[in-house]
């Protein structure tokens, strides 16, 4: 376990560096809203929670991971790409002419995209929509889905909370990325959705409240997760905004840091930062 | 006289409403197509997808009073690879949820079949707030989407199984009233983005779909006392618009009118002019709602009040074929 936590810990890193990356080469891009959801993508995509195949993209049977948070999409290109979906090169492609490797997530230009967002608030319907395909199919796969805190402001969300739990979605995980940060602020000021675990248990789900960049209690989590009967979960993953690279976001004085690259002169010291984290 | 209170102004005999032709259909199909599953928004009983629903309970998910999520929860079984159907009013469903339609359905070209019923104006005493309107514009602007805008029950039905066996996302409008029949049982000629033509004339052509259809063939009856023969062709879908009909009908006829139960900008009229502008200008006037949402009221009076009926039609032919250049 000790080899492959640590194992898993290279392979978050690995994951911030290529976010830092393609977002500072691309020149635009969301890699603080990324950053703080790596542990959670690195345990699913590397931790044995996803089945899922590379080579057959659309393998009936494969586990789904929808990124409703469709702006963090760097943090998913990596763990595609690291996973052999495509070509590790093409993350350097981000955001150019041509590249299917989008600003946002484009299911129909990408392999492994489980869905088209960027448009918040739509990926938890597609995800009960999944798991009740699981269902009619008698198909035992897990769907995943991914917001971020400031998302679950969209209506659409408790929409889908409450149609979740009419049909029973054990078969459904929310991972709410609790980065506690949007566009123009703290979330609890924009639109405060705190408790956000206890709305959810109010919804009729079965919730968690972890340390979402402590990947150990990431692994229990999904564990936990994957043994609820009869709700679908909801983690409540607290993380930081641009965990990995937090010294050098509060000595540029914005710990937001909200839709833009690091310059190209401050690459190397986040790199510095995130091969010491 | 039969039809006098379906706002349809026709001596035709009266068939199903589209609804019901469509929810008639899509039970019957089911049990070809396993891969069909229904989202309802709690309108079963409307919409007429509880037919389907009773029939195939696993394969039918009532997800309450909330559409953007009905759209998504479709967008995402689709993604399994099934063919999933939604049904709400139509001003709910492209309304309520068109950034979902957008973004989930068009966008990733996902293999809904959106259908909006209770379209038009021609539900009647419930009011504005009802009537579906603006959603051909709506759907037909979104990249991907084929538009289907039955007339009658055979059509409605036929058009539900090529909605059915098409792979994409479409919308199907249906509509709330006992509609007249205008093709034989059984003998439909449907092809998505193919038109009918009904009958054959010289000096105009009538374009139409939905309830307007049998007011067409009523205003082309007219219209041979005034010495006009008027051909008319029922444009069931809006999107693909079967241009080799238009062009033909243009070159062929020289004038048309373009005749729907819906708002005048972005419907089938914008598209008949869109297309023909750029390949064969012909005079062309439009039957249509214009720019105003109706109000409560019998379909029949409320067709007459908002000008959709076949003496307009004659109106509009008669302009439209004296326009012509001599």
């Amino acid at each position: 376990m000790a080899n492959n936590l640590d194992a898993l810990l290279a392979r978050a890193r690995s994951i911030r560096e290529d976010i830092v990356k393609m977002t500072t080469e691309a020149g635009s891009g969301h890699p603080s809203s990324s950053m703080s959801a790596a542990e959670v993508v690195t345990a699913l995509y590397f931790g044995g929670f996803l089945k899922h195949d590379p080579r057959s993209p659309q393998w009936p049977d494969r586990d789904r991971f929808i990124l409703s948070k469709g702006h963090a999409a760097p943090v998913l290109y990596a763990a595609l790409a690291q996973s052999g979906y495509f070509p590790h090169d093409e993350i350097m492609t981000l955001r150019k002419i041509d590249s299917p490797v989008e600003g946002h997530p484009n299911m129909k230009r990408l392999p492994g995209v489980e869905a088209s967002t960027g448009s918040l608030g739509q990926g938890l319907s597609i995800g009960v929509g999944h798991a009740l395909a699981a269902r009619v199919d008698g198909k035992s796969y897990h769907t995943y889905v991914m917001t971020g805190d400031g998302e679950i402001e969209e209506g659409q969300i408790w929409e889908a909370a409450a149609s979740a739990a009419k049909y029973q979605l054990d078969n459904l995980t929310l991972i709410v990325d609790r980065n506690h940060f949007q566009q123009t602020g703290p979330a609890e000021e924009v639109l405060n959705m705190d408790p956000i675990d206890g709305k959810f248990t109010a919804f009729g789900w079965k919730t968690q409240v972890i340390n979402g960049n402590d990947l150990r209690e990431v692994l229990q989590a999904l564990d936990r997760a994957n043994a609820v009967k009869g709700m679908p979960t909801c983690i409540v993953s607290l993380t930081h905004k641009g965990q990995g690279m937090l010294n050098l976001l509060r000595r540029l004085g914005d710990t937001n840091f909200h839709g833009k690259p690091l310059p190209a002169q401050n690459l190397n010291e986040a790199l510095a930062e995130i091969a010491a984290s | 006289m039969a039809g006098a209170s379906s706002g349809l102004q026709s001596k035709r005999e009266l068939g199903k409403a589209t609804r019901d032709a469509f929810g008639r259909a899509l039970e019957a199909l089911g049990a070809d197509h396993p891969e069909v599953v229904v989202v309802d928004g709690d309108v079963g009983n409307s919409t007429r997808t509880e037919w389907f629903g009773k029939k195939y309970p696993n394969r039918f998910f009532n997800v309450g009073i909330a559409e953007s999520n009905l759209v998504g929860v479709a967008a995402g079984l689709a993604a399994s690879n099934k063919t999933a159907v939604i049904a709400s009013f139509a001003a709910f469903i492209t309304c309520n949820a068109y950034d979902q339609l957008r973004m989930s359905v068009a966008y990733p070209g996902m293999n809904v079949k959106v259908v909006g019923s209770h379209a038009g104006i021609s539900i009647g005493e419930d009011g504005a707030s009802q009537m579906g309107i603006e959603d051909v514009a709506l759907m037909c602007a979104l990249p991907g989407f084929v538009v289907i805008v039955p007339s009658d029950e055979g059509s409605a039905k036929a058009a539900t199984k090529a909605m059915l066996e098409y792979k994409g996302p479409v919308y199907l409008r249906c509509g709330r009233p006992e509609v007249p029949k205008l093709y034989p049982e059984g003998q439909v000629p449907f092809q998505i983005g193919k038109a009918n033509k009904l009958r054959d004339g010289k000096d105009l052509t009538i374009v139409a779909n939905g309830i307007m259809v049998a007011m067409a063939l009523d205003a082309a009856e007219a219209l041979v006392g005034e010495g006009i023969e008027a051909r008319v062709l029922d444009m069931h879908t809006v999107k693909p618009i079967d241009r080799d009909a238009l062009v033909s009908a243009a070159k062929e006829t020289g004038a048309m009118v373009v005749a729907e139960e819906h708002l005048a900008h972005g419907g089938l009229g914008s598209v008949v002019a869109y297309t023909l502008a750029e390949s064969h200008p012909v005079p062309i006037r439009f039957v249509n709602l214009l720019d105003t949402f109706a109000e409560s009221g019998a379909p029949d009076a409320l067709l007459k009040k908002y000008g959709l009926t076949a003496a307009k039609i004659v109106e509009a032919g008669r302009s439209a074929a004296g326009a012509k250049k001599r």
